[in-house]
């Protein structure tokens, strides 16, 4: 047995059966991210002095007590977080040096569960990326093929569990960030419904779509991990005041009686062979386990990317406003005048990407520019929204692919904005609708690299979708896969 | 609906970016071609379509008149790029 | 040619909440800089704002009282704009769906009432404070007023002479004062003003170019600038010219008004929905609830001062006028309960003083019961209403009561018949031609010996006992 390797589940019956402790697990990862690091580059900052420190604490306390079901569980958690008096980067210089005095609600109650933090993951700057090339740090390697891109923006949470340099982690996702280097790395990711975790310490990008959410090793860790984080928070007006299940409750129901609606605009050119036959064989999977699949459509799918990238900029172009080189982050020393110093630090602290969506954001905003693309955007998002509603009248959950194509090589796409941007387009419906989306491993290509399946629900109805994913993973062995490194 | 270099110019004020000769360019010819592939969205026809800017239907989350106590300085001063231990010093604002 | 002045105010005041209006910080004035700042109110990365309830409460107050349509579902939007003082980057504010529209108050204007529309009530946060260093190129930020809720009461351009606006910006600070939400500071900031003038031709019905004035910080000012930026747009109208649109500052020191240098290019806010704060529904219930709290009005209490206290109109416009003279008035009453001539001394004699000295009546030196009690001694005969006038000034002058100043300078009437006797026979004998004149039919000389009587008591005798044995005296 190796101890790195454990999910959440199998950890704390280790560790309630005094079969191991908290310091051995949390040391031993802590060797394995010395070893492997060099190659995956997941980390931006390791907190290892303070973990080492929690996680003896832990053993002295013993782990009796039930309102802790995270103690001594070492975990990762995406940059884009705040912790207390640990470095929060955003994966940007612009922010390279702040230390925020305040910890996100997510961090508090993960720290509050008992998990141990590990460290912060790399990420694309900001949030805005699909490859974890947009990191002004390094970016990270997917773990299957080192030349490949992780996914992103949280290809760091993704990539440190899939190379089992934590026990499990969080991400962000606002147009697929969870959902995408989830499946590309070969774990699963969970996306819950806009409002059911709280936002408040998660470094805004796009504030009407952004959402906190795990990425684990298997199902039952991510339904363990959104019973820790969901919940309404005081501080979150957007977040839902809404009773927080147990999530792991229904995971065994089977599927008899489940509908699955398979949306035909999911399956069109451009989605590679090998991705589409495992989504098709995960499909049938399904049905051999007892659920009724059918054909859907959701109408306004290819009208996502524009949307998005439309109201994400927009949103952004305004969270970013802060970053001035006033009161946190880089400035400028040389220009003399507020101008100069604005203008100087904000091009010098942000990386290209992020330039480009201010810019593009900016623009969608600006006078005379407003209805034609802000306010338009918004008007196809309320119709991506009721083809979701629509769709679900006829079935409790949707299958897709995650992605048209896997983990692509590094470098292929990061001149091509465009071309990077369509690569959404299976995650970006369901962020404008503000359903929840999980990516579950559902095959892997001839090369050996994974293939994600998403499967959509409706609001709140995170545990429908863990259900289907959890029987897909009972029956199938691909969660069990680990890289060679 | 083209974006002209001008306009990138006037973007990048507004935005306080500061963009290269080179940079406009490329901005220019970069967002052409996003702006391109959103004219896409023309194709829908939106008249009467309620705009969505939130997808979770909530009203009136408040908080209570109730005076909590603020930050000590020293923490809120501890990021600034530059300070004379009570304020933020900033270039000067004419 | 005659041109007709155009102005419209736009007023904000600061609400007396206890905290801040997306944050627990306090609003106090006055403290250390930076010390009422927490991550929420300096823009911290990845905070997120919680709307304070008192601050709807209080601005439907407001949108009560001013017969404002109150929106069943208003929202925040956010304004974006770079400045040192403003940490996000963007001001949250209202936009599309402001809490209230098309309300008015109505103020009287040489004796006439006029209506004055108002357009719309909105909230927006306060930006920090910027200092600028004299010696240094440096500027430093204070944020502790960042995030202190503001209400910004937009007029219809319905004013016509800096007189009605600066009435039409007091009844709005005697609103808010009644209610409670603002205490009505301009020299402190908690009330600004910026107005927006233009001039056109009389009978013209489309609008001339407009400047907007800022940096008006009291009654004063706003006038003055009015009166200074007619004058200045109706030069250049008259010589063919053309007022630029432009945001121009008021220099009190030189009385004029100057355009803000180059500071602008054109603006442009960027306004959308934030996503960060979910609309405010209000309902009838909340509404009716509110009304049921709201305290007397100015227009209330006029009413029922002319019913309760049998005063006329123009008495109780003026003494309703502000909440805190109101109560002075009811003060004075309680202790000496002869309304009208409570109403006469405080309209003529405290007021002029307190105009005089460009005071506001809670800085009155002279309390109202030390104000009842001189009344009492005049109702009493213990000094006449002329003496009563000069221990008035007194009082005024050195915060002393009217026994003490009485006492102090012996102002006490005479009533003592024997002395007063005395003296009309010494003035009796020192005139005794016009006693002869008198006695001859000459009745108008009785006016002339109480004038040297009084002046020889310094006007202490008791003018009706005068009269009396004057009038003995003289037919003997």
């Amino acid at each position: 047995m190796k101890l790195y390797d454990l999910t959440i589940h199998e950890l704390r019956r280790l560790l309630d059966q005094g079969e191991t402790t908290a310091e051995e697990v949390t040391g031993t990862i802590y060797e394995r991210i010395r070893m492997l690091e060099p190659k995956v580059a997941a980390y931006l900052s390791l907190a290892e002095k303070r973990a080492m420190e929690e996680a003896r604490s832990w053993d002295k306390k013993g782990y009796g007590d039930t309102t802790k079901p995270l103690a001594g569980v070492p975990l990762a958690v995406k940059d884009v977080i705040c912790t207390k008096g640990i470095r929060t980067t955003c994966g940007s210089h612009i922010l390279a040096n702040f230390v925020p005095p305040y910890d996100a609600t997510v961090a508090l109650k993960l720290k509050e569960a008992g998990g141990i933090l590990l460290g912060k993951t790399n990420m694309d700057e900001f949030a805005m990326g699909s490859s974890n090339e947009n990191s002004a740090f390094h970016p990270t390697r997917n773990p299957w093929n080192l030349d490949r891109i992780p996914g992103g923006s949280s290809g760091g949470s993704a990539a440190a569990v899939a190379a089992d340099e934590c026990i499990a982690a969080v991400g962000s996702d606002t147009g697929g960030s969870i959902r995408q280097p989830a499946s590309h790395c070969g774990v699963v990711g969970l996306k819950p419904t806009y409002g059911r975790v709280s936002r408040y310490g998660l470094v805004a990008f796009a504030s009407s779509l952004d959402q906190i959410g795990p990425i684990t090793k298997d199902v039952t860790d991510a339904a363990l991990l959104l019973n820790v984080i969901a919940g309404y928070d005081q501080r979150d007006s957007t977040s839902v005041p809404r009773q927080v299940p147990d999530y792991r409750e229904n995971l065994l129901e089977g599927l008899a009686g489940v509908t699955v609606g398979i949306p035909r605009e999911y399956f069109v050119e451009g989605l590679v062979p090998e991705v589409e036959r495992a989504v098709r064989q995960a499909i049938e999977t399904l049905e051999s386990l007892g659920a009724r699949a059918i054909e859907v459509s959701l109408p306004h799918t290819e009208y996502g990317v524009a949307a998005y990238y439309i109201i994400a900029p927009a949103e952004a172009s305004s969270n970013l406003a802060r970053y001035d080189g006033v009161k946190y982050g880089y400035r400028d020393r040389e220009g003399k005048t507020l101008m100069e110093m604005y203008r100087k630090s904000r091009s010098e602290g942000f990386g290209a990407e992020v330039k480009r969506r201010i810019m593009l954001g900016t623009y969608a905003l600006s006078a005379g520019y407003y209805d034609a693309y802000y306010k338009k955007a918004l008007q196809v998002r309320t119709l991506m929204r009721e083809d979701f509603l629509t769709a679900f009248k006829q079935c409790q959950v949707l299958v897709t692919p995650v992605a048209p194509t896997v983990a692509f090589p590094l470098g292929e796409k990061v001149d091509d904005p465009l071309q990077m941007y369509l690569s959404d387009v299976f995650t970006l419906p369901a962020s404008l609708a503000g359903i929840p989306g999980l990516s579950i491993p559902c095959g892997f290509t001839s090369e050996g690299l994974p293939i994600g399946l998403q499967i959509l629900a409706p609001h709140f109805e995170e545990r429908l979708a863990l259900q289907v994913a959890y029987n897909f993973e009972q029956n199938t062995d691909f969660h069990l896969r680990r890289p060679e490194l | 609906m083209k974006i002209t270099v001008e306009e990138v110019e006037h973007v990048a004020r507004l935005a306080r970016l500061e963009v290269s000769t080179e940079e406009k360019q490329s901005f220019t010819e970069q967002l052409n071609e996003i702006l391109l592939y959103m004219e896409k969205l023309n194709e829908l026809d939106t008249t009467g379509v309620v705009p969505t800017s939130h997808v979770v239907d909530l009203h009136n989350a408040f908080r209570e008149d109730i005076v909590q106590e603020s930050m000590p300085r020293t923490e809120t001063l501890e990021n600034a790029p530059e300070d004379n231990d009570a304020e933020f010093v900033v270039p000067r604002v004419l | 040619m005659e041109f007709e002045t155009v102005i419209g105010l736009e007023v904000h005041a600061q609400l007396l909440t206890d905290s801040k209006i997306f944050c627990g910080c306090s609003t106090k004035f006055g403290a250390a800089p930076n010390t009422h700042t927490c991550p929420v109110c300096l823009g911290m990365p990845g905070v997120l704002p919680v709307l304070n309830r008192t601050v709807i409460e209080f601005t439907l107050r407001l949108a009560l009282a001013t017969h404002c349509t109150i929106a069943r579902s208003s929202r925040f939007a956010r304004k974006n704009y770079f400045y040192p003082d403003l940490p996000k980057g963007y001001q949250i504010s209202q936009y599309e769906l402001p809490v209230a529209e098309h309300g008015w108050i109505d103020i009287e204007v040489n004796g006439e009432s006029k209506r004055i529309g108002i357009t719309r009530i909105h909230l927006e946060e306060d930006a920090g404070k910027l200092i600028h260093d004299e010696t240094q190129p440096f500027s430093y930020v204070d944020f502790n007023r960042t995030g202190v809720p503001l209400v910004e009461i937009v007029s219809e351009p319905d004013l016509r002479t800096p007189e009605e606006a600066s009435t039409y910006l007091k009844k709005l600070r005697d609103i808010v004062r009644y209610l409670d939400i603002c205490d009505g500071n301009m020299e402190e900031g908690s009330l600004r003003c910026d107005a927006n003038i233009s001039l056109r031709p009389v009978g013209s019905e489309s609008l001339g170019v407009k400047t907007e004035l800022k940096n008006m910080n009291s009654f004063r000012f706003v006038q003055r600038a009015l009166e200074y930026e007619i004058k200045r747009q109706r030069a250049i109208l008259e010589q063919g010219g053309t007022i630029v649109q432009e945001t121009r500052l008021w220099d009190s020191d030189k009385g004029v008004t100057h355009g803000m240098r180059g500071k602008e290019e054109a603006h442009d806010y960027r306004y959308f929905p934030d996503p960060d704060l979910v609309p405010v529904l209000v309902t009838d219930e909340w509404i009716e609830n509110v009304r049921s709290k709201l305290p007397e009005l100015p227009e209330a209490k006029k009413m029922r001062f002319m019913q309760e206290y049998e005063l006329p109109e123009q008495d109780a416009v003026v003494l309703t006028s502000g909440k805190d003279l109101a109560a002075y008035f009811e003060a004075c009453v309680a202790r000496f309960p002869q309304p009208k001539k409570v109403s006469n001394w405080i309209m003529v004699e405290l007021l002029r003083e307190l105009n005089r000295d460009d005071r506001e009546i809670h800085q009155c030196p002279v309390s109202p019961e030390a104000l009842a009690d001189l009344l009492k001694m005049t109702d009493e005969d213990v000094i006449s209403g002329k003496i009563a006038k000069s221990v008035f000034e007194e009082m005024y002058a050195t915060g002393k009561p009217p026994e003490t100043i009485v006492e102090e300078k012996g102002l006490k009437q005479v009533t003592d018949e024997g002395e007063i006797g005395k003296v009309i026979e010494s003035v009796l004998t020192a005139h005794a031609g016009q006693v002869e004149d008198y006695r001859a039919g000459k009745d108008k000389l009785l006016g002339f010996f109480v004038g040297q009587v009084m002046k020889q008591t310094q006007g202490k005798a008791n003018p009706k006992i005068v009269n009396e044995i004057l009038k003995e005296k003289l037919k003997q």
